[in-house]
């Protein structure tokens, strides 16, 4: 068969797996985005407190998620959330609860991401200067104000270039999944390319859908940058 | 700009105040995690299971390490004609090196070594008439071609960053004492690039350790590899604890030789 009725839609195509496959990926990237931002911050947070027990933990979480293997958290998270999970409900009783391999990926990626994510935060507080925080006190704002009004809009300008890299990481390593059984992009091409012995045609397919998957981020990374830049001066 | 002529802003003296409730719950959270591990791992502790799996881990770990390494030099040595083309003024060696890199850097990593391993199974008349089929059958040859071009597009970008940190300065210096190009590119620029570039370049090797495991998916037996049969066979958890530990080990060790060797290779700078 040729490569367009393979790739075609329908019976004898498989685009259209490949298709849920883009929407598996694309979900798993912004289901696990929104939690690896406010756990990184929240990270970021305690690392800048001076309450030094906070420092440590925020650290010792840091290290641990960004020195392993992507895929050996997410390994880790499957087999031992699972089989803790597992030894759980047979101890008391309860309905069998297990993580299915979408939300393992969040939970895995999720960590990954925040750790890292914590850095790119943690840099971008101390480029804002004290006084900041200061005027905001004096103007009579209360310390949560401050944050939202005057502290977080600098700090997104200033994280956005760090994030957006990172975001870039996460949506690759969505790839991962599909070893723990996530009918991705990749697994559908990888089930594709098995059934009919095309693996040049599906994976260089999938790689080209992760390339546009890319290339749409950062138009929309240069749309939110923009945005974050509107009260500068027009060049 | 009223903020560029302030004196530098000093850190407010630091607050030794007591630990607060956050910190005291935080550590906890994680006191309990480590003694929890610790019971978990005294109570499933088994020395058959080193016995049986201890040479197996360290073949594993000197796979990974001689993958990461080899791939490495083979990334660095690819690396410089890139980062020159992405240099040069020539439009169409620009663009083709820019190409180049954004394919690599913009597509995943485990989808280029499935692409390698089993895409490029399917010319093997091809590549058996060019005499490189040898190459290409050997699962741990496709994850060492696919890691060690991946590298190449990332350190093309640092060797770029860290070349064009260079001020242009050092080039007319060189250019006024009559050096020929060569030499002021080995000899003047680079030795300088090279101090910027020391830390990307750990990250990338760190990224790189991380990396490979991925090639166990494709059969090479590295640190991952040998953890993922030793489960197989188990179904014992502690397999992949060990794995942690020992990724976890190499990372940080790499990670304070760097500050180590940053340390000192800077020690001129200092004042």
């Amino acid at each position: 068969m040729d490569a367009l009725t393979l790739l075609g839609f329908g019976e004898t195509g498989w685009g259209d797996d490949i298709a849920a496959g883009v929407v598996v990926t694309a979900s798993l990237s912004l289901a696990t985005l929104p939690i690896g931002l406010v756990f990184g911050f929240l990270l970021a947070l305690a690392k800048q407190s001076n309450d030094r027990l906070l420092n440590l933990s925020a650290n010792i979480f840091t290290t641990i998620f960004r020195g392993l293997p992507e895929l050996l958290t997410l390994f880790l998270v499957y087999f031992g959330v699972n089989s803790a999970l597992n030894s759980l409900t047979t101890a008391t009783g309860l309905p069998d609860i297990a993580l299915s391999s979408f939300v393992s990926g969040m939970v895995a990626l999720g960590v990954v991401f925040a750790a890292f994510a914590s850095e790119v935060f943690l840099s971008a507080f101390r480029a804002i200067p004290h006084g900041q925080r200061e005027g905001g006190l004096a103007l009579g704002l209360g310390r949560f104000k401050v944050m939202l009004l005057v502290i977080l809009p600098q700090l997104i300008k200033i994280a956005l270039p760090g994030l957006a890299n990172l975001w870039m990481n996460l949506l690759k390593d969505t790839a991962l999944v599909s070893v723990i059984g996530l009918s991705d992009i990749l697994r559908q091409s990888q089930i594709a390319a098995r059934v009919s012995r095309e693996p040049f045609l599906f994976f260089g397919t999938a790689i080209v859908l992760y390339l546009l998957l890319t290339i749409l981020s950062s138009f929309a990374i240069g749309g939110i940058d923009r945005w974050t830049k509107r009260g500068e001066v027009a060049k | 700009m009223s903020e560029a002529t302030l004196a530098p802003e000093k850190a407010p003296p630091a607050l030794r105040a007591k630990p607060k409730l956050g910190g005291i719950i935080a550590i906890s959270v994680w006191i309990a995690v480590a003694v929890a591990f610790l019971i978990y791992f005294v109570r499933a502790f088994d020395v058959s299971l080193i016995e049986r799996f201890g040479a197996d881990y360290l073949s594993g770990l000197w796979i990974t390490v001689s993958l990461v390494t080899v791939s490495f030099v083979c990334g660095a040595v690819i690396s410089l004609p890139i980062a020159l083309g992405r240099m040069s003024t020539n439009p169409a060696s620009r663009s083709a090196t820019f190409a180049f890199v954004y394919f690599y850097r913009g597509t995943p990593l485990i989808a280029q070594i499935f692409l390698v391993y089993y895409g490029f199974g399917q010319f093997r008349g091809f590549f058996e008439t060019i005499g490189l089929w040898w190459f290409f059958r050997e699962a741990w040859y496709c994850g060492l071609f696919a890691l060690a071009m991946n590298t190449a597009a990332y350190q093309a970008e640092i060797l770029r960053g860290a070349i064009q940190s260079v001020p242009k300065g050092q080039w007319e210096g060189g250019r006024s004492l009559g050096l020929p190009r060569g030499v002021i590119f080995f000899k003047v620029v680079m030795p300088q690039a090279m101090i910027v570039a020391l830390r990307p370049y750990a990250n990338e090797i760190i990224l790189m350790i991380k990396a490979s495991a991925i090639v166990a998916i494709i059969t090479v037996y590295d640190l991952f590899g040998e953890t993922r049969q030793a489960y197989s066979r188990t179904y014992d958890f502690q397999t992949y604890v060990w794995a942690a530990i020992l990724y976890l080990a190499l990372v940080e060790a790499l990670r304070h030789a760097t500050n180590w060797a940053e340390g000192r290779l800077t020690r001129h700078l200092k004042r």
